[in-house]
C-alpha cells in the first residue's frame, strides 16, 4: 500500500497548526471588535423619531437650557423627556401651522402620549442615575457628545460597562466645574488632569468601582 | 463559526435579563388604555406632607388680593437660585434683562411687556409667582417646571433685574465702580451681570 501522507505534507501540518492559531486569533479579535463596533453598540446611529425634534435647532441655535425640557435630571435618578406641553409653551404660537409639528398638537389636544423612540437604553439590570453625576460635575456632554449640533439624537458612546468604568477608575479626566455643567461649550482645558484633581478633593468624588455601585 | 455561534448565544440568553417585565421610568404598558406606566393621580389626592396649607406660600394670594412680600427670609443664595431660574425658565421669552426680549420673540412670539415698565414695578411681587403658576394671556403656566420655591425666587430676582434697571451710579459701592467698564458714566449698575 502506497503512503498516504508524503514528507512534503509535513510542512502543511506545520503551517495549519500556526495557521490555526493566527486563525483562532483572529475569530477572537473579530468577535471583541464586533462587541466594541457602533453595529453591536448603537452608538452613533441617528434615531428617527415621530417628530424631527432637533437639538441643533433648540440648544444650539436658540440656546435653551436643557433643564428647560428635561426638568427632572438634577433631582432624579433619571432624565424626563418633556411633556407635549412644554412645547406648546412655544409651538402654540411658532410654527404653529407647520405639518410636521402636527403629532405635537395632536398629542396636546387628545391628551395622549407622543411615542418617542428611545435612544439610550441600559440594560436592566444596571442601575444609573443622573443626579449624582450632575452634582459631582460631570456635564451631559461628557456622556452624550455635543448635543447641540445632533439634529437627530443619537447615542454617543458605547454605554458599556469598559466605558463607565474609564471614567469612574479615573474621575478627574472628565470632571468639570458644577457650573459648566449644563454647558454645551465647555472644552477640557489642557490642564484638565490638574484641574480635575482639586475639583475631585472640592467635590469629593469617590472612585466607585465595586460591583453593586451598578448592579444592585 | 464557533466564535460567531458563541457570540450568538450570547446575546440570546442574555435577552430576559436585558429587558425585564418590569415598569422603569418611561418605559409604555400595555395594561393601560393611553399606555403610560406613569399613572395620573386621581383629582384631590394629597400625598403626605403636601396639604399645601399654606396659601400664601402656595397662592402668592391673601384672600384675592396678591401678598407684597416673599414668604420666607431673601438671602444671596435665594437670589442666586431665582437668577439661575430665571435665565433657564424665563430669559428664552423675556431676555436675561427681562426686557421682552428674548430669542424667541425674535423668532415670532408675541413679544411679552418689559419688567421695567412702571404698571409691573408697581405690582406686588405676589403677582409674578402667580403667573408663573397660572400663566397669563399668551403665556403659559409654568408650575409643571418650575417648583413652589423657585417660583419665589425667580419671583424676587425680577424685583432685583426691576431695581438694576433703575439703578445709578450712586447705588454702586465706590471700591467696585471701576468694575463697571466706563466707570463714571451713568450706566445702570447691575445691567451687566445677568446679560453676562
Ligand atoms: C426644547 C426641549 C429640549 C431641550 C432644551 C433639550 N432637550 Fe433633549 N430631548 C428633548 C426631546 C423632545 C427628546 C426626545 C426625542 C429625541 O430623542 O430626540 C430629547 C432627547 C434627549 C436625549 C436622548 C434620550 C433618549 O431617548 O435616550 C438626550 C441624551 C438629550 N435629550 C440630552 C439633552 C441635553 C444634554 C440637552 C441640553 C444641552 C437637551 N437635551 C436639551 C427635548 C429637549
Ligand atoms: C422655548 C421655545 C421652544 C420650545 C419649548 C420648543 N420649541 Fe421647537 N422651535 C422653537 C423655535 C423658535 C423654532 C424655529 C427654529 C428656528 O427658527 O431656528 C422651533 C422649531 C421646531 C421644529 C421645526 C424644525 C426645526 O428644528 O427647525 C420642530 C419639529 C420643533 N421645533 C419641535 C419641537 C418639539 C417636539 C418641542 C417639545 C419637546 C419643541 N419644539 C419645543 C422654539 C421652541
Ligand atoms: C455619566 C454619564 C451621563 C451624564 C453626565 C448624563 N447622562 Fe443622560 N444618560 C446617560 C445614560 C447611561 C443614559 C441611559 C439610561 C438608561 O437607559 O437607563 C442616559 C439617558 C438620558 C436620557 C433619556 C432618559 C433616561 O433617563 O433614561 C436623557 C433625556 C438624558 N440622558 C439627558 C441628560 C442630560 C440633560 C444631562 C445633563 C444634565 C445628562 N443626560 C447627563 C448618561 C449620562
Ligand atoms: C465621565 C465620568 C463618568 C461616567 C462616564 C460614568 N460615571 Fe457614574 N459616577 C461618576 C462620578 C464622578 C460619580 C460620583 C462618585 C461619588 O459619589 O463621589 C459617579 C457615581 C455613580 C453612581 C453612584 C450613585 C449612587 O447613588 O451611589 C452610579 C450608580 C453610577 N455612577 C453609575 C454609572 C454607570 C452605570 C455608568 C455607565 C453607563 C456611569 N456611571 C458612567 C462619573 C462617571
Ligand atoms: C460603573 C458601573 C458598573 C460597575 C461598577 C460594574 N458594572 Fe457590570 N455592567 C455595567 C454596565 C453599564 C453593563 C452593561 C454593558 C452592556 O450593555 O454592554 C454591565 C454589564 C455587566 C455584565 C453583563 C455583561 C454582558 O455582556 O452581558 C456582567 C456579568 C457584569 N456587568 C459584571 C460586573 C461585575 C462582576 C462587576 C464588579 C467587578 C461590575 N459588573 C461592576 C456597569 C457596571
Ligand atoms: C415661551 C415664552 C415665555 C416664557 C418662557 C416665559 N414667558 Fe412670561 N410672557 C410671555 C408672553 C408672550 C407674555 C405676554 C402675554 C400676553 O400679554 O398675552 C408674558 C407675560 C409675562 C408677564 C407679564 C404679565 C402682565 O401683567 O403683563 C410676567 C410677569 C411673566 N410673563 C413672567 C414670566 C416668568 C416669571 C417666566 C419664567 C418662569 C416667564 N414669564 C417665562 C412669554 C413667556
Amino acid at each position: 500500500m502506497s503512503q498516504i501522507f508524503y514528507p512534503s505534507t509535513n510542512t502543511f501540518s506545520r503551517l495549519s497548526i500556526f495557521g490555526g492559531i493566527f486563525i483562532v486569533a483572529f475569530l477572537v479579535w473579530a468577535w471583541a471588535e464586533l462587541n466594541e463596533s457602533t453595529y453591536a453598540t448603537r452608538a452613533k446611529v441617528p434615531i428617527q423619531q415621530p417628530v424631527p425634534f432637533s437639538h441643533e435647532h433648540h440648544v444650539g441655535g436658540l440656546g435653551i437650557d436643557c433643564r428647560y425640557c428635561h426638568t427632572s435630571v438634577e433631582n432624579s435618578s433619571f432624565a424626563n423627556i418633556p411633556p407635549t406641553k412644554t412645547c406648546m409653551n412655544c409651538h402654540s404660537q411658532i410654527w404653529n401651522r407647520a405639518p410636521m409639528l402636527e403629532p405635537v398638537r395632536e398629542s396636546f389636544r387628545n391628551d395622549s402620549s407622543i411615542r418617542w423612540i428611545r435612544v439610550h437604553d441600559l440594560p436592566d439590570y444596571v442601575y444609573f442615575n443622573h443626579s449624582i453625576h450632575v452634582a459631582k460635575g460631570v456635564g451631559c456632554t461628557t456622556c452624550h457628545g455635543q448635543v447641540n449640533k445632533m439634529p437627530l439624537m443619537w447615542q454617543e458612546n458605547s454605554l458599556q460597562m469598559s466605558w463607565c468604568l474609564d471614567c469612574h477608575r479615573h474621575p478627574e479626566r472628565f470632571v468639570r466645574p458644577r457650573s459648566q455643567v449644563f454647558s454645551v461649550n465647555w472644552q477640557p482645558p489642557p490642564n484638565q488632569v490638574d484641574m480635575g484633581r482639586k475639583l475631585v478633593k472640592e467635590y469629593n468624588i469617590q472612585s466607585l468601582t465595586s460591583c453593586s455601585t451598578c448592579h444592585r | 463559526m464557533a466564535a460567531v455561534a458563541l457570540a450568538c448565544l450570547n446575546i440570546a440568553c442574555r435577552r430576559d435579563m436585558q429587558d425585564q417585565p418590569k415598569y422603569i421610568p418611561l418605559r409604555p404598558s400595555d395594561f393601560f388604555a393611553d399606555g403610560r406606566s406613569a399613572r395620573p393621580l386621581p383629582e384631590g389626592t394629597v400625598a403626605r406632607g403636601q396639604l399645601r396649607a399654606d396659601k400664601v406660600f402656595f397662592t402668592g394670594k391673601v384672600g384675592d388680593q396678591f401678598v407684597d412680600r416673599i414668604p420666607f427670609p431673601v438671602t444671596r443664595a435665594v437670589l442666586e437660585r431665582g437668577q439661575e431660574r430665571f435665565n433657564i425658565y424665563c430669559s428664552p421669552c423675556h431676555g436675561r434683562l427681562g426686557n421682552g426680549l428674548g430669542i424667541i420673540v425674535r423668532r415670532g412670539l408675541k413679544r411679552p411687556p418689559s419688567y421695567h415698565i412702571d404698571r409691573l414695578r408697581q405690582i406686588p411681587v405676589g403677582y409674578f409667582y402667580d403667573v408663573i403658576t397660572n400663566g397669563f394671556g399668551a403665556m403659559q403656566d409654568y408650575s409643571a417646571q418650575v417648583a413652589p420655591r423657585d417660583r419665589w425666587a425667580i419671583a424676587a430676582y425680577i424685583r432685583v433685574l426691576q431695581y438694576s434697571q433703575q439703578a445709578s451710579i450712586n447705588d454702586v459701592p465706590p471700591e467696585h465702580r471701576q468694575d463697571l467698564g466706563g466707570a463714571g458714566t451713568a450706566k445702570p449698575a447691575e445691567a451687566k451681570k445677568p446679560s453676562e
